[in-house]
């Protein structure tokens, strides 16, 4: 008996339904047999990781504070990923923008205006499109691949930023460590309630309605679209390869910036040496697990970050060791790109006595 | 569906029962900043928890949260111990000072305990160690050993904690052999045993024949082993992992400290204090000394008792590597001085990164 895997003549709309369904199902049960085998109660420990930071203001705060900055990356990501441009980089975007949109309150922290921050915000938007623009353009001139350039970048982004705040950048009260000033109020994105979350979760928001519209309901969505499916029917339209590829990286990139901006802006109100514990790349997850859609990818953002709140929840309550709670989120991601498979193609098993065809939804 | 919600309310129900059902006066908890398997940093602040549930038995429950990267996740992971109950929240890295901050502001009555930290507030004390009175024993213990006159440094971040251990180091060797060079490369990572390891082979290419660290794991002591070559064990007693290659380790020991402030809190007399403990008070201990000469550990004893009585590694005359006076014959350097180091002292082979 083998079992077989036959790609489906069109795509499946009942699986690509159940699919994530089938998904969370199957992570729960082997997040259970996790808990059994680390010795802790499952239904607590599934519980306190899946459920309870849903039912608190200050838990379901901080899940949004986590995805806001996933969401607004992977967001430009998939308009990245759409048309084929492998932009691997953001993570040195979201730094670089972070650098541009905080040189403000750094070299001038006298300049206290309510201009301060929606400039720092712009020049945020334009250091992460810039820092994009650099593979666009190596790869539309000198047809370099993106994947490699886009991703080396991001190590020439976080060594820029260590020097800075090693060296020029670094506060002069601060003892020679390694950080930058505090920002002031002007400089300091306004918070949503008493708890962390700020102006970036709507602004947020706002994007992926915008987006989401402009994919759906626009030329450009269309030419993105297109360009990614069929490159040359789309050159017979008369769009322009190498003008979306500089249009998708600049876009990726100035999301990636803003959303670094904001981080630092909101959330931290300083450089430090590390700004991102990894977004950039948690993004391109968030990205496919949201299939490229931008509604999708505002689920995909929360559940992930779900994932790493009550990941943290049971540690600290449970005792349970990180590491478990690292491998159910790899678990989550292998079982949605698993389901996933099945949109495209179903299982027939073939036993020795018939090759007939059986279950496989 | 229905047997689904029947065994989430049942956790709710046991969930309830189990938070009303701990017993203990006081929640003490931990942020680290690695994994509590390190074998270095961290793995010794768990070692300082543990002994903390060791002498207070039921009296004291405790949490911990390992990984915290420094940033705005830090926040978070702080903030969710306060609200969870805990009476006192030790955070063990530099990089958790102003999230400490900015929580404490928020929970007055939650006591918070920085490590290697300079900011403090009515509810924030900070806590470190004088790494560097190690630093400088072993530096003498290098000069006697070694035979090319070379030691490597593997080396984190230039922050002040580490410049100063550098320079505690190569004073020390200086003491021995005043043309004794030390080599330095630098990681900037507390814990990467991949970059660790290949810096330590870098600098036994490059001559050293002892090897010392300022980073958190045992990969540079095993390179050290490898080759043939002695080292010393770093945060904590790596002796198992070099048992022919390790002359001694500096050791830090949280418990004394970890248990005296959590008693304070226990005895309403906790105040916000700037702890620097070194040899003397036992935060820093040095491991047993092995594969070395009697007159080695006889010296090595030696100064370590110098240092317990007062002694300060760091006592003029002391040079700059530009040449210029640090510190005039007999004078003593004052803490906020060695606290705030950036300077090399003569004789490092490196250009501070700036």
């Amino acid at each position: 008996m083998r079992i077989e895997l036959i790609k489906r003549k069109e795509h499946s709309q009942l699986m690509a339904m159940l699919s994530p369904i089938l998904a969370v199902g199957l992570t729960l049960v082997a997040a259970a047999i996790l808990f059994v085998l680390s010795g802790t109660d499952p239904l607590l420990g599934l519980f306190k990781f899946f459920i309870e930071p849903l039912l608190d203001v200050w838990s379901l705060q901080e899940v949004v504070v986590k995805a806001t900055p996933l969401v607004l990356i992977a967001c430009g990501l998939s308009v990245c990923y759409l048309s084929n441009n492998w932009n691997i980089g953001a993570e040195g975007q979201f730094v670089a923008g972070a650098l541009c949109g905080s040189a403000l309150p750094i070299l001038y922290p006298e300049f206290e205006t309510a201009a301060t921050l929606p400039l720092m915000l712009l020049f945020g938007v334009i250091g992460g499109a810039l820092w994009a623009l650099i593979p666009a353009i190596l790869k539309t001139r000198f047809n370099t691949n993106e994947i490699l350039t886009s991703l080396m970048l991001v190590y020439v982004a976080n060594l820029l930023l260590d020097y800075l705040v090693r060296g020029p950048w670094r506060d002069p009260d601060g003892y020679n460590f390694p950080e930058s000033r505090m920002f002031s109020d002007a400089a300091t994105l306004p918070g949503i309630g008493d708890g962390r979350m700020s102006i970036a979760a709507p602004i947020t928001l706002a994007v992926v309605v915008i987006l989401a519209l402009v994919l759906s309901r626009t030329i450009k969505g269309f030419e993105i679209r297109v360009m990614g499916e069929s490159p040359r029917a789309g050159a017979f339209a008369g769009f322009s390869r190498k003008g979306l590829t500089l249009f998708s990286f600049a876009l990726a990139g100035g999301l990636a910036g803003l959303a670094g901006t904001m981080e630092v802006s909101g959330s931290l109100n300083q450089l430090l040496p590390t700004i991102s514990p990894g977004y950039g790349f948690t993004a391109i997850i968030v990205a496919f697990l949201g299939r490229l859609n931008p509604i999708a990818i505002l689920v995909a953002g929360f559940v992930l970050a779900l994932s790493y709140i009550g990941g943290e929840a049971v540690q600290a309550s449970m005792g349970v060791s990180d590491k478990i709670a690292n491998v159910i989120q790899g678990l989550l991601l292998f079982f949605v790109l698993g389901c996933d498979t099945f949109i495209n193609y179903r299982l027939r098993v073939v036993t020795s006595r018939s090759s007939g065809e059986k279950a496989g939804a | 569906m229905k047997k689904f919600l029947k065994a989430t309310v049942a956790a709710v129900a046991f969930a309830a029962a189990s938070s009303a059902a701990s017993a203990a006066d006081l929640k003490a908890c931990f942020i680290y900043i690695g994994p509590v398997g390190d074998f270095g940093w961290t793995y010794q602040h768990e070692q300082g928890r543990k002994a903390v549930v060791e002498h207070f038995g039921e009296k004291v429950e405790t949490a911990y949260l390992e990984s915290v990267p420094e940033g705005p996740d830090s926040e978070r992971a702080i903030e969710r111990f306060a609200r969870e109950g805990c009476g006192i929240v030790f955070t063990t890295s530099f990089g958790y000072m102003n999230p400490t901050l900015k929580v404490a502001k928020k929970y007055p009555d939650v006591k918070f305990e920085h490590a290697t930290g300079y900011k403090t507030a009515d509810n924030v004390a900070t806590y470190n160690s004088k790494f560097h009175e190690g630093r400088y024993i072993i530096g003498q213990i290098a000069a006697k050993q070694s035979k090319t006159g070379t030691a490597g440094y593997i080396a984190s971040f230039p922050i002040p904690e580490v410049v100063s251990g550098i320079n505690a180091f190569l004073l020390g060797a200086q003491s021995v052999n005043p043309d004794f060079k030390l080599k330095i490369v630098w990681v900037n990572s507390w814990f990467d045993p991949g970059k660790e390891a290949d810096a330590a082979k870098a600098l036994i290419d490059q001559g050293a024949d002892i090897i010392t660290q300022h980073t958190d794991s045992t990969a540079p002591l095993q390179v050290a082993a490898e080759r043939g070559v002695h080292g010393f064990g770093q945060a904590s007693d790596m002796i198992a992992f070099a048992p022919q290659a390790q002359y001694t380790a500096i050791v830090d020991d949280w418990a004394p400290y970890y248990i005296e402030r959590i008693q304070e809190v226990l005895d309403g007399t906790w105040k916000s204090t700037q702890t620097w403990g070194g040899l003397k008070e036992g935060h820093v201990v040095m491991a047993p000394y092995t594969n070395l000469p009697d007159d080695v550990v006889a010296m090595a004893k030696e100064t370590q008792a110098k240092i317990e009585g007062g002694w300060e590694p760091f006592t003029g005359p002391l040079t700059k590597q530009d040449g210029t006076e640090a510190a005039a014959d007999g004078v003593r350097l004052d803490d906020g001085a060695i606290l705030g180091m950036n300077w090399y002292v003569k004789g490092v082979d490196d250009k501070l990164p700036q």
